[in-house]
């Protein structure tokens, strides 16, 4: 009962996706794909830290309750519970906020499970401003400390098309995996025919080689769009999305640098230490230096609010993205 | 396959005391070779280890990886110098592989890795072995295996909160395939236990667990121990083991405040001859 389970496993409480005018979006789509997905799968198992209702995961539980477990607000155990399961055969998709997953359960995430390669999922729900708690739910950081984990692949999709198709594709990826969830009514932004990658950055626009964009996450969205605004008035802006941020896919995001006078590197996370550390880094290391802007968040801690709010008072919204388009810093 | 038939109709307990005497030797002359090492915890762990592989754990170790295996989970890492010991005495590892303890480039080091054959967790960072554990009886009874789960976990560990939060855990998800052993030996990195972890095994029940108390340098008291943890009833079982370190050789236990032991080079014939001797 497909229906029923969606509608029992819909998210509530602040911080899920706003709705955009114009845009189409999916509820749930982690729940629902991994709902599916287990029905295929009977090794996998669902695990929360009191965190079900607003991560997703009831879909899951819903149709696969006997492989479901909420071990209550114990981040730690769920992500010792979670490698005990995925040495015992099992593939393990574990749900709670990603502040919970990193600043608390960090040294658990790093030993348990990636110094082993257990087959552990972790679905990580609300990155950076995606959420109007305050800086104890916003996770402004995690790139930045997760990527510091050997044997540990990070995933950030972009939307829920590609957030259905992460589900799917973890489960075959081995070790650990990292993964920045969205939920709630997420929307679907990028074309019917794309298809993840796992490790490959995609190019979604081709430009006129003047500015040329570096995104992950739903920031790739903002970029399409702006892409598209702007487009009128004589700017024609490439656009390349990196959904895997470990491994880095160093080659693609050479192969798509090269090609444009400037850079602007887009990530729903602070511009330390994140995406825009990443591809500095690549480009240093290849010698290939061009003027490079990061839109991204400040180091510093954020406001309660609405994600809209927050995104124009931090300057991460489509304006900040068209005028950096047509020259602005 | 060569899988051992555990647990035997009846417990050997002379041939049990002969394993672990046998355990405490190569323990001694693995440290001899490294000169130092978590030797007193791995002495006050021996009977255990003895009765855990050589009594009641069902394995194969022809084939470290055979899913229907029970599983030992060692979670204080530190005592690698007892695991390597007894996956030797067990048949996982070449003995003469022992000496290589702690060397560079061994496949023994200093702290457990899951490199090692029969090891099942990586260990060191404490705090991290109940969890993993709670998560292997619960993937036994998703599958419906028959295989059991023992864990090793120190009093020190207690102090853990992860510890706690796994031991709530184990009682909601009625993992009665859990066995844990705690090893109360009284002393941690800065010396004796401070911080108030008493009494663990009222701790251990009032968290839904049934729980003994033993000595745990006891071979008797371990086996009665072992039988009672079998029962189905729907609770994971906590056998408390109040154990000595050092235990078997007297000039240890008399530096029983040693969390780390460092012998002179001239001394370990003498502590050989008394592991000997005390067991004449």
């Amino acid at each position: 009962m497909p229906d029923q389970a969606t509608k029992q496993g819909h998210t509530r409480g602040m911080g899920e996706l706003i709705d955009i005018a114009g845009k189409t979006t999916e509820l749930a789509p982690f729940g629902n794909a991994l709902a599916e997905l287990a029905r295929e799968r009977p090794e996998i198992v669902g695990l929360t830290a009191d965190m079900g209702r607003y991560s997703d995961i009831l879909p899951f539980r819903d149709a696969h309750p006997d492989r479901y477990f909420n071990v209550g607000m114990a981040e730690q155990n769920l992500i010792a519970m979670a490698a005990g399961l995925a040495k015992s055969g099992k593939i393990a998709y574990c749900t709670t906020y990603s502040v919970f997953i990193t600043r608390r359960a960090y040294d658990f995430v790093a030993i348990a499970c990636a110094h082993s390669m257990a087959n552990v999922k972790i679905f990580a729900g609300m990155p950076g401003l995606v959420n109007g708690y305050g800086a104890t739910h916003q996770a402004t950081e995690d790139i930045n400390m997760m990527r510091g984990i050997a044997d540990l692949t990070i995933i950030e999709p972009c939307d829920a098309r590609e957030l259905k198709q992460v589900v799917r594709a973890v489960a075959d990826i081995p070790g650990t995996v990292y993964v920045r969830n969205l939920r709630g009514k997420v929307p679907v932004e990028l074309p019917s025919d794309y298809r993840f990658t796992f490790g490959k950055a995609q190019v979604l626009r081709r430009g006129n080689g003047r500015t040329g964009i570096i995104s992950t996450g739903y920031m790739t969205a903002r970029a399409l769009d702006a892409a598209r605004s702007t487009e009128g008035d004589g700017f024609d802006t490439g656009v390349l999305h990196l959904s895997t941020l470990k491994p880095f896919d160093t080659t693609g995001v050479l192969d798509f640098a090269k090609d444009y006078d400037r850079l602007v590197v887009a990530e729903n996370h602070k511009t330390t230490g994140g995406l825009a550390t990443m591809v500095t880094e690549a480009l240093y290391d290849a010698g290939m230096v061009k003027p490079l802007t990061r839109i991204g968040l400040a180091d510093s801690f954020f406001e309660c609010g609405s994600q809209e709010y927050l995104e124009q008072k931090y300057e991460v919204d489509l304006p900040r993205f068209e005028r950096v388009i047509r020259g602005a810093a | 396959m060569s899988v051992t038939n555990h647990p035997p109709a009846a417990p050997d307990l002379p041939g049990l005391r002969a394993r672990a005497l046998n355990l405490r030797r190569t323990m001694l002359d693995m440290a001899s070779g490294k000169g130092e090492g978590y030797i007193a915890q791995g002495l006050a762990i021996a009977d255990m280890l003895a009765a855990i592989y050589f009594h009641e754990l069902r394995y194969d170790p022809a084939t470290p990886d055979w899913p229907d295996r029970d599983r030992f989970v060692l979670s204080t890492g530190h005592y690698s110098i007892a695991m390597y010991a007894v996956l030797a005495e067990a048949g996982y590892l070449p003995k003469d592989e022992l000496p290589s303890y702690g060397l560079n480039g061994s496949r023994l080091p200093m702290s457990t890795f899951e490199d090692t054959p029969g090891v099942e967790m990586v260990g060191g960072s404490l705090g991290q072995g109940l969890g993993q554990a709670v998560g292997m009886a619960l993937a036994m009874k998703i599958d419906k295996r028959g295989s059991r789960v023992f864990c090793e976990f120190s009093d020190g560990e207690l102090q853990e909160g992860s510890t706690w939060e796994a031991a709530m855990s184990a009682a909601t998800f009625r993992c009665d395939n859990l066995v844990v052993l705690i090893d109360c030996n009284g002393i941690q990195a800065d010396g004796p236990v401070t911080v108030a972890i008493e009494p663990v095994k009222a701790k251990m029940e009032a968290f839904g667990w049934d729980s003994v108390e033993i000595n745990g340098n006891d071979m008797g008291a371990l086996i009665a121990a072992l039988e009672g943890a079998r029962a189905a009833d729907g609770r994971p079982k906590a056998i408390v083991m109040r154990t000595t370190p050092g235990h078997g050789v007297p000039t240890l236990v008399a530096r029983e405040r040693a969390h780390f032991v460092r012998v002179d080079n001239t001394e370990w014939d003498s502590l050989k001859a008394e592991l000997e001797s005390e067991h004449a």
